[in-house]
């Protein structure tokens, strides 16, 4: 029991994480209508820019710093160069225009920061809390603990941000009726321009932590997909349901991995190991039967 | 008519608008006026141009000639940002406030245009900020004491029913203060007890306001009771302009759009 907890609540933080990719999807999703599929490139993007201005001798701080603005400029640049050529087109040609970009990233990422793997050092250890594993037998990594803590905190900031303020008004009125904004004076390059600043601010946090965990190298563009399923059951318009959902694929998958494989030897025979990159897919795939808009989507009715 | 207002100058002067949409021509050269204080209406059958006229005050439509002069300044196309900051509110043909928002929000979201304070103070929810914030809320609730809807201030827009939702809409176009005011078929399907309440207030507003109203209305009584002036279009083009009472015994107005004469009104 001691070790199904263990895989439960480190499935749970490591969960955590997905969220925080499934946030950006989402910012973008709310405000502008566009499922932004290069929010994973992105992530790997800024990961990227902090390895690559720390190899030119700055001191982390500083490249977490530069890297913001590096970010700062991706989301503006997008803004001016693809999305306003794009207002008023249908989604489908803004998606497409999000996959070109996404391209032009994991391309350009590399020509400017380098394209070896490197490890970003936070300086927080992968390792079990003693006084937890001591007191309850339960090993909880501190790495994860911290991670999940970035991931709360910038959750609870930028909901009040939603929440409370004009821009965070503003934000939630484009999303809804683009022509009543318009018709009240609400810029809308404006608050795209903010939206994609905060998604590349979003993708910077996680860019940090999973390329501390995983190394910067290609391969975070194809974790940050696992924010796919993430958002199937979450919905994509929610961020409390991007965190739900990022829990509820995190603690499933780390279990599927553990208690999966024994059941299936019984029943089919032979070997079955990495259930963990494929299950999350499987698992959204099942949930889009039964609810199609997620856990906290809007379900849309239209009249008739 | 017993109210006591002082119809001013031009206020914005529309001067041979013409638009197309590929060769679809929803408006032929459209030239009228609308006075300081006045109601202005629109009238027309479906597809005559009302809500293209509108949207092109407004700036959502660009017209291909003409000048829009508003407050003596002369402009080949609206922006639709600009004419929000210059004085000018609207509301939709079909509702649109944001459904997921309260009430209070979205009437808060009229108020946009009018706080200065930039993204940073904000997102530090900083003093200068909320402060602006707690002012702007008073205003809003001066709107809402105004139009009678303290009681759903905290409600989801999408669940109040049609009637409620206009006057929301209402709401948030006036929170901006508008000098001119653009409404779009105000009392399309409400119940006869809503259109009283809808009249009163757009006569309330002109009144105490002194907000200029520019109105397109399908229900002709509402229309010749509480408008000063009237423009008729029919297929994008001008055949009627005048007093309720000129419009309605002009013969082309009555064969487009009133009906034969024999009629009783």
């Amino acid at each position: 029991m001691q070790f199904f907890f263990e895989v439960a609540i480190n499935g749970l933080l490591s969960g955590l994480m997905y969220s925080l990719v499934a946030l950006g999807f989402v910012l973008i999703y709310k405000a502008s209508g566009v499922f932004n599929f290069a929010q994973g490139s992105m992530v790997y993007f800024a990961a990227l820019a902090v390895v690559g201005l720390m190899d030119k001798g700055l001191p982390m701080w500083a490249a977490i710093i530069g890297a913001f603005f590096v970010m700062l400029a991706v989301g503006l640049g997008t803004e001016r160069f693809v999305l306003r050529k794009l207002v008023n087109q249908p989604p489908i040609a803004l998606f497409m225009a999000s996959i070109g970009l996404s391209f032009f990233l994991e391309g350009l990422g590399p020509l400017l920061f380098g394209s070896e793997v490197r490890a970003i050092d936070l300086g927080i250890v992968d390792e079990p809390i003693e006084s937890i594993m001591n007191a309850t037998g339960i090993g909880i990594s501190k790495f994860d603990l911290f991670a999940s803590g970035m991931v709360i905190l910038l959750v609870a900031v930028l909901s009040a941000f939603f929440q409370w303020t004009k821009i965070g008004r503003a934000l939630r009125a484009v999303a809804d009726d683009h022509q009543a904004a318009l018709s009240l004076g609400i810029p809308l390059q404006h608050i795209w321009a903010i939206v994609w600043g905060v998604a590349g601010f979003v993708a910077l946090v996680a860019g940090l932590l999973w390329g501390s965990r995983n190394g910067v190298q290609y391969a975070l563009t194809m974790t940050a997909l696992k924010a796919l399923p993430v958002l199937i059951l979450g919905g994509f318009t929610s961020v409390p349901g991007a965190i739900v959902g990022g829990l509820i694929i995190g603690a499933s998958e780390k279990l599927a991995e553990i208690y999966l494989p024994p059941i299936m030897q019984d029943s089919f025979g032979g070997n079955f190991g990495g259930i963990e990159g494929w299950f999350p897919y499987v698992f959204a795939l099942l949930f889009l039967l039964v609810r199609p808009e997620g856990l906290f989507g809007e379900k849309h009715i239209d009249r008739v | 008519m017993s109210r006591q207002r002082t119809i001013g100058e031009v206020i914005l002067d529309l001067q041979n608008i013409s638009l197309s949409f590929g060769g679809v021509r929803a408006l032929a050269d459209i030239s009228f006026d609308v006075r300081q204080h006045e109601i202005r209406a629109i009238i027309g059958p479906n597809g005559a141009g009302k809500s293209s006229m509108l949207n092109v005050i407004n700036g959502v439509y660009h017209p291909q000639q003409g000048n829009i002069v508003f407050r003596g300044q002369t402009r080949h196309r609206m922006n639709p940002t600009r004419v929000a900051k210059g004085g000018i509110a609207r509301t939709f043909q079909n509702i649109a406030l944001f459904k997921g928002m309260s009430v209070l929000d979205n009437i808060m979201t009229g108020r946009n245009t009018k706080m200065k304070r930039g993204l940073l103070a904000n997102a530090l929810w900083w003093g200068p900020a909320r402060n602006e914030e707690i002012a702007h809320r008073h205003k809003v609730e001066e709107v809402i004491d105004f139009l009678e809807i303290q009681h759903i201030r905290k409600t989801p827009v999408g669940r109040l029913p049609y009637g409620l939702q206009k006057r929301v809409e209402l709401a948030r176009a006036l929170a901006a203060e508008p000098e001119v005011l653009l409404l779009d078929e105000p009392m399309a399907g409400m119940n006869v007890e809503e259109k009283q309440d809808m009249c009163r207030f757009i006569l309330d507003v002109n009144d105490q306001f002194g907000t200029t109203i520019v109105l397109i209305e399908h229900d002709m009584g509402v229309v010749m009771d509480i408008s000063d002036r009237v423009v008729v279009l029919d297929y994008g083009k001008k055949i009627g302009d005048g007093t309720p009472a000129d419009v309605m015994q002009n013969q082309d107005v009555i064969d487009a759009y009133l009906g034969t004469s024999h009629q009783e009104m």
